[in-house]
């Protein structure tokens, strides 16, 4: 159990070499190989989508994988979301519909809320209230993240409303 | 004493927060975040039963562990006593208090026994695993209201019983023509922030400074309970407060994990760190609201309340901690809420202790619960004497005239005054805003077509403010930067902006030039914290304070350098200018800070600094008020409800940032949502405990949460503080729960059918099944 291996994690385009225990998770991997500590740890057990991140294009809870079945895939976590300085729809939205408080469910939110749009850009607003189900906050009773996300949604099929283009 | 009439820059105003780029980012910081060079990693065993006498532990083999530096048990920290009371000893309950590791008994499942230091939190968790323990197992006791049994040698389970009243009770209840009576509870659930706990305790020898970092909530009054605890002087510890997951009341008190880091980073010399995992969160975190009511009221013929009386068993759960009796002692002076109640009244509390985890404050403490069962009573009182609920409330809620109303009851150790407000014109303003005969006869209508929708409506008073006394320091640094130095502290409500908002306005500066500092205990000696939804009224206020003095010192510096008049000058966006020479010179501020630097040659007889220190008292508390109204439809055959509309009229006093005020109450209200429907701590008969994934507890996901409706009125500004605050954290839970055990009530045609929160779909379905049996048989 405790033999390590040598992999290597591409996190937001970059290579991570780490040596990992097999039964070391993804998100334990994330924050404590890589030093990403955005991406959050909420139940362990695939409940609350704290630790969403986007692997090979698809949402999956960090904690449910181990590291080392994320090898040679390209993941996709809250760091990586902005453009450099200039922030992501989504987390312009986010910041001006008053979309988090404590703030800890918020990277969960984004990465899937970015990878929903990313796929389905004309998303509609039932299919979004489903998407967004699926993950948990405790502080926003969710009316708010659902406005940022859809007015992120409209801002990305409209970029000419982009304050920041 | 108020000055909300003058115009404003930043108070009232939707700004964004200053919190929000780290948050949004991935570069919060919260406790799990939070690494130090050499660190340990704790892993705590827990009792797997309920209760019993601890025979033996074996550490032996977790000690063996590679990577295991030490594994202690309660032996090996004899000089530490129980984790202790916030407010300082209470000799009646001392005997109640938690051990920090079990020491001949267990009292729940969850309570510490051992604990596990290693290199690595993996191998700390494997070890964990093999520490055994021999247990004589004891019949455990899991109903408050079933006869106590003993908790130690000589103490009963029942640790004390509470008392409020006024009135000759006997004589009113004697002399009344209605008596209505209920047996009610409160079910079991808590705040369950989306981050678990986390503590990481570091000791350096070189400063002889202890220091707790993963602190929330309380960090001033942690930093005391600490040094209390483990025998140090206060200045020898600090409390650090990163970014916090959420407080709710349960998260930042301390716990046996607290108190465990710091004496381990004492004693192993390494920095200690310990996050807790869920199931732990969901066992060994402060639960709160299990309550069992039995009450009665005695009422004239049109529906006015002449006294309550109100017998209350409140399941404390195992232990003590550190709020003491607070939850139930609120429980018994809140009661009446915003009705008159003139004759009598009288509630007594059963503190009772039980195998179950231990029970504190979870936002809205004693409210919501206590709306629950006094707006249940209401809706009885107008079921059994054929009136009108809403006649009913309006006949015995306060009028205007009657403010400030004083009652004979407390809350906080503070006797309940009603500062000001119009509880008639807000619920008509509700009323009105639903259209609340139309509302009625939609509903009716579509319950004819067989459809089981309805609707409930109760009134409540919040509680906010809690003084006496907060401080800030205000200080410009020479690029201009103002730093905002509070005791208070941050849970994730916007404390930064707030406090950014309100001194800006008050400076004449931009908010985002803030830096808002809370809970550094090295930073400000004084400090209360976020609690009590205090955190606005009175930490603001205090910014407020400080401010004007800033700026009286900024005025009289610029004076002197522009040689003119200090009543000629204002602050704009940070400079002071000639109000009577638009365009002319002007100096900004961090050029005035460093014109007062210690070395500067215009500082003349002046303390060096643009920096002072303000204070805030108060002798009372505040209270807001407000109405929830929900619409619900329940489903015959799963007895699920669905809740279909939620309006939530508040009034505020003042709010500083409306977008904030409104997140609060739309978050309040999912949570409300969560204790009146979903979430629920259940126990086997042995004490086991059910509820230990979010796949047994149930959270509210969107899927379940509607939109809340807010009407957020501003009519009645506190005249307890300038600025009229007076605070949000817990009006958006406080009604959830008795709001919708009426519409549920309404929805299914069987007045008073609601009896006991949370309406589970099995319960739900097991009344509607009685009836069916009733109708059947009947």
């Amino acid at each position: 159990m405790t033999d390590k291996l040598d992999i290597i994690l591409n996190l937001n385009g970059r290579d991570h070499s780490i040596r990992v225990e097999p039964r070391k998770t993804l998100v334990d991997a994330i924050r404590e190989d890589c030093g990403l500590t955005g991406t959050h740890i909420g139940c362990e057990h695939g409940v609350c989508g704290a630790c969403t991140v986007i692997l090979d294009g698809e949402t999956v809870r960090s904690c449910l994988m181990f590291a080392v079945q994320a090898q040679g895939k390209t993941i996709r976590t809250v760091e990586g979301l902005a453009d450099g300085k200039t922030l992501h729809p989504l987390q312009r939205a986010f910041m001006a519909h008053h979309g988090l408080q404590c703030g800890f469910c918020t990277p969960g939110f984004l990465m899937l809320a970015a990878n929903t749009l990313e796929q389905h850009p004309d998303i509609d607003d039932e299919e979004l209230r489903e998407v967004l189900s699926s993950n948990l906050c405790r502080c926003t009773g969710y009316q708010n993240v659902v406005k940022a996300v859809r007015a992120a949604a409209d801002e990305m099929r409209n970029p000419a409303k982009n304050p920041a283009n | 004493m108020n000055d909300t009439t003058r115009a404003t820059q930043w108070i009232g105003q939707s700004v964004e927060r200053l919190e929000d780029p780290p948050l949004v980012t991935g570069r919060g910081r919260f406790a799990g975040d939070i690494n130090f060079s050499r660190q340990l990693h704790m892993r705590i065993v827990r009792s797997n039963h309920a209760h019993g006498k601890i025979l033996s532990i074996d550490t032996s083999a977790a000690k063996a562990v590679l990577g295991v530096v030490a594994v202690w048990t309660a032996a090996d920290i004899t000089d530490i006593g129980p984790i202790d009371f916030r407010e300082g000893p209470i000799e009646k309950l001392a005997p109640y208090r938690q051990p920090v590791l079990a020491t001949d008994k267990v009292r729940y499942v969850g309570d510490p026994v051992a604990a596990v230091f290693a290199e690595d939190p993996y191998v700390a968790e494997d070890a964990a695993d093999l520490v055994t323990m021999e247990i004589e197992e004891l019949p455990p006791l899991l109903d408050a209201r079933d006869a106590p049994g003993e908790f130690s040698p000589g103490k009963d389970t029942e640790a004390t019983v509470l008392y409020q009243g006024y009135g000759d009770v006997e004589a009113v209840f004697r002399d009344a023509p209605h008596i209505v009576e209920l047996k009610l509870t409160s079910g079991r659930h808590s705040g369950v922030p989306l981050e678990c706990r986390g503590a990481l305790g570091r000791y350096d020898a070189s400063r002889d400074q202890l220091e707790l970092h993963g602190a929330a909530k309380v960090p001033h009054r942690n930093k005391e309970l600490i040094a209390r605890m483990l025998n140090r002087p206060p200045s020898s510890v600090n409390c650090f407060e990163s970014h916090v997951g959420g407080g709710f009341g349960i998260r930042g008190e301390i716990y046996p994990e607290d108190i465990l880091v710091c004496a381990a980073a004492l004693k192993l010399e390494r920095p200690v760190k310990w996050i807790e995992d869920r199931r732990e969160h969901l066992i060994a975190a402060n639960h709160s609201r299990n309550q069992h009511h039995h009450i009665r009221a005695a009422c004239n013929d049109d529906g006015e309340i002449l006294a309550i009386d109100d017998v209350i068993h409140h399941d404390n759960g195992a232990y003590v901690r550190t709020h003491a009796t607070r939850v139930a002692m609120m429980t018994c002076g809140v009661l009446p809420g915003p009705y008159r109640v003139p004759g009598a009244y009288r509630a007594v509390c059963h503190f009772r202790l039980t195998n179950k985890t231990p029970a504190a404050t979870y936002r809205a403490p004693g409210r919501f619960e206590t709306t629950f069962v006094r707006e249940r009573l209401v809706d009885a009182i107008a079921h059994q004497l054929n009136l009108d609920p809403i006649a009913v409330r309006k006949r015995n809620a306060v009028t205007v005239d009657e403010m400030p109303f004083k009652r004979p009851l407390e809350a906080l150790g503070e006797e309940i005054h009603f500062d000001s407000g119009d509880y008639h014109k807000l619920l008509d303003q509700v009323l009105e805003y639903v259209e609340w005969d139309k509302l009625n006869a939609d509903l009716a209508a579509r319950r004819a077509n067989g459809e089981m929708v309805g609707v409930g409506l109760v009134m409540f008073v919040e509680k906010a403010g809690l003084g006496p006394v907060d401080g800030v320091r205000i200080q410009v640094d020479t690029s201009g930067i103002v730093e905002v130095i509070t005791g208070g502290a941050s849970i994730g409500q916007g404390f930064e902006t707030v406090m950014a908002q309100v001194a800006a306005e008050t400076l004449g500066t931009d908010y985002k030039k803030m830096r808002v500092i809370h809970g550094q205990t090295d930073r400000i000696e004084h400090g209360i914290g976020a609690h009590a939804s205090r955190a606005t009224v009175m930490t603001a206020s205090a910014t407020r304070e400080a401010a004007l003095l800033v700026r009286a010192k900024a005025l009289d510096v610029a004076a002197e350098l522009l040689q003119a008049p200090v009543d000629t000058l204002d602050i704009v966006d940070g400079e002071v200018v000639r109000r009577d020479r638009p365009g002319g010179p002007s100096i900004s501020l961090g050029k005035i800070a460093a014109a007062l630097s210690n070395t500067s040659k215009t500082l003349g007889g002046r303390d060096p600094g643009l920096s002072a220190d303000g204070y805030f008292h108060v002798e009372h508390q505040v209270y807001p008020y407000g109405n929830h109204l929900a619409v619900v439809k329940v489903d015959p055959d799963t007895g699920g409800v669905q809740v279909l509309r939620y309006v939530i009229g508040y009034d505020i006093g003042r709010a500083i940032n409306p977008m904030l005020v409104k997140g609060q109450i739309s978050g309040g209200f999912a949570q409300g949502l969560g204790g009146a429907l979903l979430e629920e701590f259940t126990y086997n008969e042995r004490g086991d405990p059910l509820a230990v994934t979010f796949a047994d507890y149930l959270l509210p996901s969107l899927r379940e949460t509607p939109d809340v409706e807010i009407i957020l009125t501003q009519d009645y500004p506190s005249p307890l503080n300038p600025l009229g605050i007076k605070g949000a954290g817990e009006s958006g839970i406080n009604g959830v729960g008795g709001a919708i055990a009426s519409a549920i009530d309404n929805a299914i045609g069987i007045p008073g059918a609601v009896t006991e929160l949370p309406v589970t779909p099995q319960r739900l379905k097991a009344i509607l099944d009685a009836r069916l049996k009733g109708r059947i048989h009947g």
